[in-house]
């Protein structure tokens, strides 16, 4: 999902631990405790709390990038004022997260030297381009509706403030599909031209949406561990169906069509069955190598950059101001 | 790297409720954590006021005190009013 990079192995030599305190450690998480951030944790628990966080926050900074690019050429008004208060959600979503990742003793300006360095990874959906309008709809629908399968179990997550910052984000975020629907619904109401842009914008979001999940169950190599600590309530395949199953009739009411010869309804198992994903293609835009990786990146550091002076003008004023009340 | 204070943000909403702790933020100075905090936390009308307090000041219970802190209150039932016996003819106390 947005922490899509933690299916790479934790390299740093593993802690040595009291085997006690280990094992209290997990009887408080199968008692279904939270775990706080002056509570004792396992360095590896630490280490992948702050990597997935960490993770998550760049995911909701450089989602801002795709949407932010429609803002002065939304349709109408209200569109506009909607796309608006969405994207600066995301910058918020952001802000929660990392300040959750700072409460395991990591400081949010090295979150972001990471980032900025191409030295952290972000969810791959946000390096696709959004060519049209109605990709705007099919974010908000299909991204977003992705994003919220996968938020919603985190909201249980043992961790106390991730827990927390994730109903934040739940709450907030569910206006967000919703305005992806909307929009979607309008087109496919519209023109044949409108209905064209919308199924257009469907079948270039599909399969880059199931691959937000992340790889298939066997491949993810921390998943055993999150799912032990309770961190993750569900794998990645389960959350992938869920969605598929949610969402393709969303689709067909809509009178669109899926990019997907082999989606069929299974009758035994009640389960809409996909096609093979292209993994091929998941790990190049994982790797750097999508559409737009380096654009966002370069997007990212111009902004920071470009926010240098008003960031060294706030503590300059402030540090003067303590000094006069010093004095 | 410049490295910004941080700030604990409480909000008291609408329906009267004390302050409440919604999390945190960087900023500054008192001035610019308030208008971040009205930014970050109160865009959907969750606030009347609002607090901003430099983490630092606050002082926390250490999480090893906590049986020594808590557990002497889990043994006193009797500061409950259903430890309490009142014959039913009495009506509602």
């Amino acid at each position: 999902m947005y922490t899509q990079g933690l299916n790479a192995a934790d390299k740093a030599p593993p802690a040595i631990e009291d085997a006690g305190r280990l094992g209290a450690f997990q009887a408080r998480i199968d008692a279904e405790q939270k775990i706080e951030p002056n509570d004792w944790m396992p360095e590896a628990y630490r280490r992948t709390l702050i990597r997935q966080i960490a993770q998550h926050a760049h995911s909701e900074i450089v989602g801002m990038l795709p949407e932010g690019n429609w803002i002065t050429r939304a349709p109408s008004l209200r569109r506009k004022a909607a796309l608006l208060a969405k994207v600066q959600d995301e910058g918020g979503h952001g802000l929660y997260l990392y300040a959750a990742a700072e409460t395991l003793g990591v400081a949010r300006e090295t979150l972001v030297e990471q980032l900025l360095s191409g030295g952290a990874k972000y969810s791959s959906i946000f390096n696709y381009p959004t060519l049209t309008w109605a990709d705007i709809g099919a974010i908000g629908w299909l991204v977003d509706g992705a994003a919220i399968m996968n938020q919603i179990p985190l909201c249980r997550c043992s961790y106390g403030p991730y827990a927390r910052a994730m109903i934040r984000v739940c709450k907030e975020e569910s206006f967000h599909q919703r305005q992806g629907y909307e929009i979607m619904t309008v087109l496919a109401r519209g023109t044949t031209a409108q209905r064209a842009m919308a199924q257009d914008a469907l079948d270039r979001w599909w399969w880059p949406c199931l691959m937000m999940f992340g790889p298939p169950d066997g491949e993810s190599q921390h998943s055993d561990a999150s799912t032990r600590w309770k961190i993750k309530r569900f794998s990645n395949d389960e959350l992938r169906q869920k969605f598929v199953d949610a969402t393709v009739p969303q689709g067909h009411y809509l009178g669109l069509s899926f990019p997907d010869p082999a989606l069929r309804f299974d009758e035994a198992t009640s389960h809409w069955h996909y096609g093979a994903i292209d993994w091929d293609e998941f790990r190049a835009v994982l790797r750097g190598d999508g559409p737009c990786n380096r654009d966002r990146l370069a997007a990212r550091n111009r902004a920071h950059e470009n926010g240098a002076w008003v960031r060294e003008a706030a503590l300059a004023f402030a540090e003067k101001r303590r000094r006069k009340a010093a004095a | 790297m410049t490295l910004t204070p941080l700030w604990e943000v409480f909000v008291r909403s609408r329906n009267g409720l004390a302050h409440k702790h919604v999390g945190s933020l960087h900023a500054a100075d008192a001035t610019l954590a308030l208008a971040a905090a009205r930014d970050l936390f109160t865009r959907r009308n969750e606030a009347m006021s609002v607090w901003v307090v430099p983490s630092n000041a606050i002082t926390a219970s250490d999480p090893d005190d906590a049986a020594m802190l808590f557990e002497p209150a889990e043994s006193k039932i009797y500061r409950h009013p259903s430890f309490y016996e009142v014959p039913d003819d009495v009506g509602h106390m």
